[in-house]
C-alpha cells in the first residue's frame, strides 16, 4: 500500500439470496419496468431540435458591420491560428466606390474554409482582431462530393439584408463577459 | 498450398492431429469498440495466442505537435482519449504552464478540478456501461448514457463543443462558467447519484454479471506493475497508485477522497473500482464547489499572464499592448524558455503524461505523450491467453483501451 487512503471495494462472496439467480433477475426487470413510465429523454430530431448553447462551435460566418460592409480585412491571422490549416484567402485592395462593400482598405477577395479539414476548434474566432469570423450554432450540412465542402465567400459571408443576418447576440454577450 | 499451411500449424498430440484456427478479430469489429486488430490462434473457443496490431488510426500527434505553436496542440490532445478529452486538454495546459513557470489562481484550479472530475465520470460511464453491454446487459448502458449527455451539455455550455472540447487555455479558461453551466452542473450533481445507484442495483450484485466477470482477464499486481499499468486497471489489481494523491496537481492535495482498490485485477474488480471512483469524483466536485464558494475571488478565470493568455478584445482594439500581445500569441512568437518538463495527470484510464522538450522555439522541440492505453494493450495478449473469445472482448472493454489514445 502506497497511501493510507486505499479502500477495498470488491466483495466477491455471494450471499445465499444472491446465489439464487431469480432475485437479481426480478429486481432488474423491475427497474426496467419502472422506466416505462418515465418521461422520454429522446427528442424527435429533425422535427424537434435541441437548443444548442450560445457558444456552440458550428459552421462559420463572416460578419458584416451595421452598414453591411464586410468586416474581414484579410489579415490572415485566422489562417495562422488554424491548427487544421483549413483556411485560405486571397487579399485584394479596395477600389474607390467599393466603400459600401468592405470596411477596410484591404479585403479578402477569396476566402475559403475547407469544412472537411476544419475541426471546429474555434481558434480562428479567437484570433480574429476584426470580429469578422465567428462560429455559429449551425451544423455543416453533408454533401455528396468533397468539393462541396470547400465553403467560399458565397456560403460564409452573411446576407446583407438586415432580417437575414445571423444573430450572434448570445455569443457576443458570452465573449464580452469573458472580456470584462 | 493452403493445406500445407495448416499442416505447419498443427500439433500432433497422442496420435490425433490437432488443428488451430486463425481468427482475425478486427480491425473493424463491432465488439472491439474501435480500430483494434488481433490475430488470434484459436483452439475451438479457447485463445492460444494473440497477436495485436497497432497503428490503424495513428495520426502522428507527436510529430504534428513539433510544428504547432503550443496553443494549437490542445485540439490535438482532444483526439487521444476522446471519452475524457477535457483531462487531456488540461493536462497539456498544465504541462505548458509548468514549463513557463506560471502559477494558477486557486479559482482556476478548482474550476479545472470540476471539469476534470466530470470528464472522469463520463469516461467511467462509457467504460462501465460498455462492460455491461459486452456481458449482455444493454439496459444499464442506455440509462447511463443519458447522464453522459448531461456532462456533454455542461462542456457545451462552457466551451461550445461536446466531444472534442478544446476546453480551457494555457493560463486558465477561455470564459467563466455562466449561470446556465452552473445550473447544469448542479442538476447533474442532483440527478446522477440516483442513476448511478440504479445502475449498481442492476449489475453489481447480480449473479449473472458476477459469474460472467469474476476471474475474467485477471492480472496480478506484480505483472501489472511490471507492464507499468496505472489508473483504475492497476488499482483493480490492488495497488493504490493515483497520480492525484502521489503527485498532486491543480490543488488536488486539498481534496479528501479515497482510492478504491480491487484484489485480483479481473474484470469485476476493474468494474467496481471505476464504479467507486465515480462516487469519489462526485464528492470531489462537491468539495470543489464548496471551496469555490468560500473563495473571496469570484471572477478570476485565468491567470494574469499577458504574454501567454489572449487579452480581451476591447484591449486589442483600444490599446497598443493588447494588440501586440494578441498578434504575438496567435503567431506563436512569445518567448518560451528552454527546458524539459514532464507532467502527468490522472486521466480517465491511467497516468497521462506529457514529456515536453523545448528549445526556445515557437513549437515544442519534441513532445512525447505517455498514453496509458498503449501500455495496457501490450499486456492484452498475455491477459487473454487461454481464455474464451467472449472473455477477451470483455477484458478489452473493461481495460477501456481507446483506439485514439492507443495509436495517438
Ligand atoms: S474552427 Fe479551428 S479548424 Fe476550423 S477553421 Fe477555425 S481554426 Fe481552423
Ligand atoms: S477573418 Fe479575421 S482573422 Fe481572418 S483574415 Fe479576416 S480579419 Fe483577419
Amino acid at each position: 500500500m502506497l497511501t493510507n487512503r486505499s479502500k477495498v471495494v470488491v466483495d466477491k462472496q455471494m450471499s445465499f439470496v444472491e446465489k439464487l439467480y431469480l432475485p437479481a433477475i426480478i429486481g432488474g426487470l423491475f427497474i426496467t419496468f419502472k422506466h416505462f413510465f418515465r418521461k422520454k429523454t429522446t427528442i424527435k430530431y429533425p422535427e424537434v431540435k435541441r437548443e444548442l448553447s450560445s457558444v456552440y462551435r458550428g459552421q462559420h460566418v463572416l460578419k458584416r458591420d451595421e452598414q453591411g460592409r464586410e468586416n474581414c480585412t484579410a489579415c490572415g491571422l485566422c489562417a495562422v491560428a488554424c491548427p487544421a490549416e483549413a483556411i485560405t484567402m486571397t487579399a485584394a485592395e479596395r477600389k474607390p466606390g467599393e466603400e459600401k462593400l468592405y470596411r477596410e482598405e484591404k479585403y479578402a477577395s477569396v476566402y475559403e474554409i475547407n469544412m472537411l479539414r476544419c475541426i471546429f476548434c474555434g481558434l480562428c474566432e479567437e484570433a480574429c482582431p476584426k470580429e469578422a469570423i465567428f462560429l455559429t450554432d449551425r451544423i455543416v450540412a453533408s454533401d455528396f462530393e468533397r468539393g462541396g465542402f470547400i465553403y467560399g465567400k458565397d456560403k460564409l459571408v452573411e446576407p446583407v439584408d438586415n432580417d437575414k443576418r445571423i444573430d450572434l447576440s448570445g455569443r457576443l454577450q458570452a465573449h464580452r463577459k469573458l472580456n470584462s | 498450398m493452403a493445406t500445407e499451411k495448416i499442416r505447419k500449424n498443427t500439433v500432433v498430440e497422442e496420435g490425433v492431429e490437432k488443428q488451430y484456427t486463425t481468427l482475425n478479430l478486427g480491425p473493424t469489429h463491432p465488439a472491439t469498440h474501435g480500430i483494434f486488430q488481433n490475430i488470434l490462434k484459436m483452439d475451438g473457443e479457447i485463445i492460444i495466442s494473440a497477436e495485436p496490431t497497432i497503428g490503424y488510426i495513428h495520426r502522428a500527434f507527436e510529430k504534428l505537435a513539433e510544428r504547432r505553436p503550443f496553443y494549437q496542440i490542445t485540439p490535438i490532445t482532444d483526439r487521444m482519449n476522446y471519452c475524457s478529452s477535457p483531462i487531456n486538454n488540461m493536462g497539456w495546459h498544465m504541462t505548458v504552464e509548468k514549463l513557463l513557470g506560471l502559477e494558477m489562481p486557486k479559482r482556476v484550479d478548482y474550476m479545472r478540478v470540476i471539469i476534470m472530475e466530470l470528464a472522469r465520470i463520463s469516461d467511467h460511464i462509457v467504460c462501465n456501461s460498455v462492460i455491461g453491454v459486452d456481458s449482455g446487459a444493454l439496459t444499464g448502458f442506455v440509462y447511463m448514457f443519458q447522464e453522459r449527455e448531461k456532462i456533454y451539455e455542461i462542456y457545451e455550455e462552457i466551451c461550445g463543443a461536446r466531444l472534442t472540447t478544446n476546453i480551457g487555455r494555457i493560463g486558465g479558461f477561455e470564459r467563466d462558467f455562466n449561470e446556465k453551466a452552473w445550473a447544469k452542473i448542479h442538476k447533474f450533481l442532483k440527478e446522477f447519484p440516483d442513476v448511478l445507484k440504479e445502475f449498481e442495483n442492476l449489475l453489481v450484485r447480480n449473479r449473472i454479471f458476477m459469474d460472467r466477470t469474476i476471474d475474467c482477464g485477471p492480472i496480478t499486481a506484480e505483472d501489472a506493475l511490471s507492464y507499468s499499468f496505472t489508473g483504475p486497471n492497476l488499482r483493480a489489481a490492488g495497488v493504490d497508485y493515483d497520480v492525484r494523491v502521489m503527485n498532486p496537481y491543480s490543488s488536488y492535495e486539498e481534496f479528501d477522497f479515497m482510492i478504491p482498490v480491487g484484489t485480483q485485477g479481473d474484470t469485476y474488480d476493474r468494474f467496481m473500482v471505476r464504479q467507486q471512483e465515480m462516487w469519489e469524483s462526485l464528492s470531489i466536485i462537491h468539495q470543489a464547489i464548496d471551496k469555490l464558494n468560500k473563495l473571496e475571488d469570484k471572477t478570476t478565470f485565468h491567470a494574469d499572464v499577458p504574454e501567454f493568455y489572449l487579452p480581451p478584445k476591447d484591449e486589442v482594439y483600444n490599446t497598443m499592448e493588447g494588440l501586440i500581445w494578441h498578434f504575438k500569441i496567435i503567431m506563436g512568437e512569445t518567448d518560451i524558455p528552454k527546458g524539459e518538463v514532464y507532467h502527468c495527470v490522472e486521466g480517465g484510464n491511467g497516468e497521462l503524461g506529457f514529456y515536453l522538450v523545448s528549445d526556445g522555439g515557437r513549437t515544442p522541440y519534441r513532445l512525447h505523450l505517455r498514453r496509458p492505453c498503449f501500455i495496457y494493450y501490450q499486456a492484452y495478449p498475455e491477459m487473454i491467453k487461454g481464455s474464451f473469445l467472449s472473455d477477451a472482448i470483455l477484458t478489452m472493454s473493461s481495460m477501456n483501451v481507446i483506439a485514439g489514445e492507443l495509436d495517438a
